[in-house]
């Protein structure tokens, strides 16, 4: 579903994450992440940079409502994810999120079809296979259906990977360094999908990157360090 | 969501993942239905043809002659009768003399199902409708072979010749192998009164058959059923053969309850597999909660899969379980001798709930905590992980096995005695594997670095090895058992009988043929033999109030006050008699007791009754009452093969009522053709050959030893897949472990040396531990129970070691043999 332009699908508000100190810290809390205000809007893209331990992945799997902030609020077209139980937060991510990992997060058992199929299943759709056989194609593996990730590249995993994210036409796509484990070239193209979809589909892409380069591509840049948003581009 | 399950369950059969669940779920339903297939289908023997075992719709049997009016009223109401009368009586043929089982039938006999006969041993069979005609006989084979005959041959039965007509191949209402002690002779009732066999103290069985309309049974039985009198009893189809309904029950409860031995160790399996399961599913199960997946829709995803594995290995192994009863047919079906129809659906549906029962136990709880996996887990792997197994999470699978456990024992306190006895026997095995495992982490780490390498692989796993020497233990503990130590004590208790421990009875001697008898033992160079005297009763009463069998409770008792026994009267206590309370009568100058109106009773039977010093007793002795007082209690050693007596009196008390004599002695071989002579003499006598009674009784035993070892050999599968389960538990590791081995120079030889000392290790440790629990049950059994002396078997201590060494050493290297022939890169890679 196609939204404004302007409208805000994420908003961020104090958001913050504490856990447990090991080393002593005061209170025993170590903070990992703190205060982050922040909004998204439709069809933008957004990339997330900073250092290793800087909190980017911490803040993705909030933003995905994979995790439970120590304070604030996440609120994804509206729908504050913290008020909501877990079992609500998949129902919302499987209507309105995609996710793809660094390390791509298939099946191995199942084949790039049946991977792709999984969140139309679990969302009920009648039109499963032939809906993941479409994005498929439009991914560049129509002839690799049937083959199991291990028969796959590295890059033709991703891709069935962002295949799977795509399937279901979300609102938001969340990518955790989406080429972290390809080669440049293999990357490219998969950025290049990546914000195909962002431009085709005005779906809002939100990536955590190293990659300065891939960085800029996007229309907006947040450096995190020491869990605080220290500048945006 | 179905759809969605089917398919992942379908691609980890496929990747090798459900193989060892699979494995354990189809022994514990292999090995359940294999004995509800085999007890199923005697058990519907004995409903359908029920008719047929009974050879009638209703018998009444007495162990008199039948009262004439029950045969008025059955004719009366138009039902057809049939009679017949059995009873033990040496059969002769030239110099020789054969104990038969003698059933002499009337005209009709059988009312329902076939006689079939046959011209010689094997020849074809043909069917028969009535009894063999006036002067002939028919035989089972092994008469004509113990006397040496064939078809066509004479016989003679008590004082009649009788021509062997054809050999008895089936007899509907024959009751088999455990029930009988010598072969049918089947002859014309008509014959019987010119055998002179029909006398008093021959232990006559006299049996009315009744077949017709069901309506008018009926109303025979209810108008009979309370109008019997002592010595009396009726057996319709419902109840028909007491005896191998018991037998049938026996074998029920006792093969059942050792197919629940592998149950719990194929349990021990499923829950160690159903781990290594859930843990392999937890990154899945992240990413299907990343993917939208709510917890329900996780649950029903696994239940799903779940049931349709239980499905599957329920109706596989209950497929299995009907292949394995054919053993048990082969082994003990003789021993029941009925006609097995086929087995019905009962026992696959119990093979789905034992299947389903193990999965929900013990393949469940953790299972059932992937839906809780955290999602943030497909960021961070190492969130997340299965909580540590325990005790209180199997509950529910405990609770099953216990179910299981009383269902397969069918009464409450056998259930109870088998929960505790497993219970225990774990609790032991854990705990000397726990400690032999605890020894080997001390043992100093010298010699080869593969040796030390497989020796640390037991220590780091000490869980896991505990659990494998305690499955092990069992199994191989229960193979020693069966095979060294219940020869043992069947040695030791033949061995403590003196060689010259009797070995005949000869009875049924007449009192006037008494002086001749004894004239004839002491001519032909028999050993001096004591005849006792023996006048057959039947107790009324118990200090002056009736006694019946409705009076107790326990079958046992009923059947003691319900049929006559044997009294005898002495002056001098037998040697194998200990007084255990109160006093032997005294004596007078003349050798006479002073009091004659005394019984000694034997404790065993007092308890039964409930009979205590100082009792009155009264006797019915042919339709005369005798009373007196209970003076002392004995305990009698009834395997001293001597003859003995329940009830006792003094000289004097007994005398005057009609009594027959039984001997007992030792007959060497040189004078068995004494025998021959003396029932040529005196054609009324039986002898019973005691050794060759003891041969068909440990014969029998042989027979249930090997089909109960064959049910265990289902736990020493079950003890399989515990190995099994725990490889695949630490495959990865090992994988990588041995990647990098290998990574850095290590040889194939040297993994598989090292391997090998893991394995053979486990085995001998497990066997070790079996054979001291071996030792020591064997050790309680022969001192505690069977009262024998008790020397350990060295076999065990090889055995046990040696044999479990080999054995899991082979096992364990053939589930391994993947750590090391996939190559190291690919490993590696795999991460």
């Amino acid at each position: 579903m196609l939204q404004s332009l302007n409208e805000v699908v994420l908003k961020v508000e104090g958001l913050g994450k504490d856990v447990p100190s090991l080393a002593g810290e005061s209170d025993g809390w170590l903070t990992i992440l703190g205060d982050i205000d922040l909004d998204i809007l439709a069809a933008e893209s957004v990339a997330i940079t900073g250092p290793s331990g800087s909190g980017k992945s911490t803040l993705l799997g909030l933003l995905a409502g994979l995790d439970d902030p120590s304070r604030g609020r996440v609120l994804l077209d509206g729908v504050d994810l913290s008020a909501l139980g877990e079992d609500d937060r998949a129902s919302l991510r499987a209507e309105k999120l995609g996710f793809v990992f660094q390390s791509f997060q298939l099946l191995p058992m199942l084949t790039a079809l049946e991977n792709v199929m999984l969140p139309l299943e679990l969302a009920g759709r009648n039109d499963a296979r032939h809906r993941a056989a479409d994005v498929l194609v439009w991914v560049g593996l129509g002839e690799r259906l049937q083959h199991t990730p291990l028969q796959l590249s590295g890059g033709e995993q991703q891709r069935v990977a962002i295949a799977r994210a795509f399937a279901v036409g979300p609102s938001l796509l969340l990518a955790d360094e989406p080429t972290g484990n390809l080669d440049s070239h293999t990357g490219e193209r998969v950025i290049q999908l990546l914000f195909d979809l962002n431009r085709e589909q005005a779906t809002t892409l939100v990536l955590v990157t190293h990659d300065r380069e891939l960085a800029a591509r996007c229309d907006r840049v947040l450096s995190l360090h020491d869990g605080r948003l220290v500048c945006t581009a | 969501m179905m759809r969605l399950a089917l398919r992942l369950l379908r691609r980890d059969w496929r990747s090798g993942e459900l193989r060892v669940l699979l494995a354990a779920l189809l022994i514990a339903v292999t090995c359940v239905t294999a004995v509800a297939f085999f007890t199923d289908r005697i058990g519907q023997a004995l409903g359908r043809q029920a008719g047929e075992l009974l050879g009638a719709d209703l018998r009444l049997l007495a162990d008199h002659p039948l009262p004439p009016a029950w045969r008025t009223r059955a004719e009366t109401l138009g039902l057809r009768h049939a009679e017949f009368r059995a009873f033990r009586s040496m059969v002769m043929a030239g110099e020789g003399a054969r104990l038969a089982e003698i059933k002499a039938a009337g005209p009709g006999y059988p009312l329902r199902g076939q006689l079939r006969t046959a011209s010689a041993p094997f020849a074809a069979t043909r069917i028969r409708t009535g009894p063999p005609p006036r002067g002939a006989v028919w035989v089972e084979p092994l008469l004509l072979q113990q006397l040496g005959l064939e078809v066509g041959d004479r016989v003679e039965v008590g004082d009649v010749t009788l021509r062997i007509a054809a050999v008895l191949r089936y007899e509907p209402d024959r009751s088999g192998a455990m029930f009988s002690i010598a072969p049918r002779l089947l002859m014309n009732l008509a014959d019987l009164p010119a055998s002179g066999l029909e006398q008093e103290g021959s232990r006559m069985q006299y049996t009315l058959l009744l077949a017709g309309e069901s309506d008018a049974v009926a109303h025979f039985r209810s108008a009979i059923m309370n109008r019997l009198g002592a010595g009396e009893r009726m057996e319709g189809v419902r109840d028909a053969r007491p005896e191998v309904r018991n037998a049938l029950q026996r074998a029920q409860q006792f093969l059942g309850l050792a197919a629940v031995v592998g149950v719990v160790l194929a349990c021990v399996a499923i829950a160690m597999a159903a781990r290594r399961f859930a843990r392999r599913h937890l990154d899945t199960c992240a990413v299907l909660r990343c993917l939208g997946a709510r917890q329900g829709q996780i649950n029903r995803l696994f239940l799903w899969q779940m049931s349709t594995l239980g499905l599957l290995a329920g109706l596989l192994g209950s497929l299995l379980g009907f292949a394995a009863q054919g053993v048990l047919v082969t082994l003990l079906g003789p021993l029941f001798m009925v006609s097995l129809p086929p087995a019905s659906l009962l026992p696959v549906l119990m093979g789905m709930a034992v299947a389903l029962g193990g999965l929900l136990g013990f393949a469940l709880p953790p299972v059932i905590q992937l839906k809780s996996v955290p999602t943030l887990r497909v960021l961070r792997r190492e969130l997340g992980g299965l909580r540590p197994a325990s005790a209180g999470s199997y509950l529910l699978g405990l609770l099953i096995l216990a179910t299981l456990i009383g269902w397969q024992a069918g009464d409450g306190p056998l259930a109870l005695a088998m929960i505790a006895g497993i219970t225990v026997t774990a609790l032991v095995l854990w705990l000397g594997a726990a400690l032999l495992v605890r020894l080997l982490r001390r043992l100093p780490r010298r010699g080869q670095v593969a040796w030390r390498f497989g020796l640390a692989n037991l220590s780091r796993r000490p869980g896991a090895s505990v659990a494998q020497v305690m499955a092990f233990g069992l199994g191989l503990m229960v193979l020693l058992l069966l095979g060294v130590v219940h020869d043992d004590l069947l040695d030791a208790w033949a061995g403590r009988l003196p060689v010259d421990a009797p070995n005949r009875f000869v009875i049924n001697i007449q009192p006037g043929q008494l002086a001749d008898v004894q004239a004839f033992f002491r001519d032909t160079g028999l050993p001096e033999a004591t005849f006792y005297p023996m006048v057959r009763a039947r107790l009324k009463g118990i200090n002056d109030k009736p006694v019946g069998p409705g009076d107790y409770r326990d079958e046992h008792a009923q059947s003691l006050v319900e049929r006559e026994f044997n009294l005898s009267w002495t002056t001098r206590r037998q040697v194998d008699n200990a007084i255990t309370a109160g006093q032997w009568w005294a004596l007078d100058a003349t050798g006479n007791a002073i009091d004659v109106a005394q019984f000694s009773v034997e404790e065993g039977i007092a308890r039964t009754l409930g009979i205590a010093l100082g009792d009155r007793l009264t006797y019915d002795i042919a339709g005369q009452r005798v009373t007196a007082t209970v003076t002392s209690l004995r305990s009698v050693q009834w395997d001293s093969f001597r003859a003995n007596f329940f009830v006792l009196s003094p000289p004097g008390l007994l005398q005057d009522y009609p009594a027959s004599y039984i001997t007992s002695f030792f007959l060497a071989p040189q004078h068995v053709a004494q025998m021959d002579a003396l029932i040529k003499r005196f054609p009324n006598l039986t002898v019973i050959d005691v050794s060759a009674l003891m041969n068909q009784i440990r014969s029998i035993i042989e027979r249930v030893v090997l089909a109960v070892k064959y049910v265990f050999l289902f736990t020493l599968a079950a003890g399989l897949t515990v190995l099994y389960a725990a490889i695949q538990s630490s495959l990865d590791e090992r994988l990588r472990e041995n990647a990098v081995l290998r990574a850095l120079g290590a040889r194939r030889s040297r993994l598989w040396q090292s391997l090998a000392s893991e394995f053979v290790t486990l085995g001998a440790l497990a066997g070790l531990l079996a054979a001291a629990l071996a030792s020591v049950l064997g050790y309680v059994l022969a001192t505690q129970v069977l009262e024998l002396e008790y020397t350990v078997n060295f076999w065990l201590w090889l055995l046990g070691p040696v044999g479990g060494g080999l054995g899991v050493g082979l096992a364990g290297l053939l589930g391994t043999r993947r750590v090391v022939s996939s190559p190291p890169l690919v490993v590696l890679r795999q991460g």
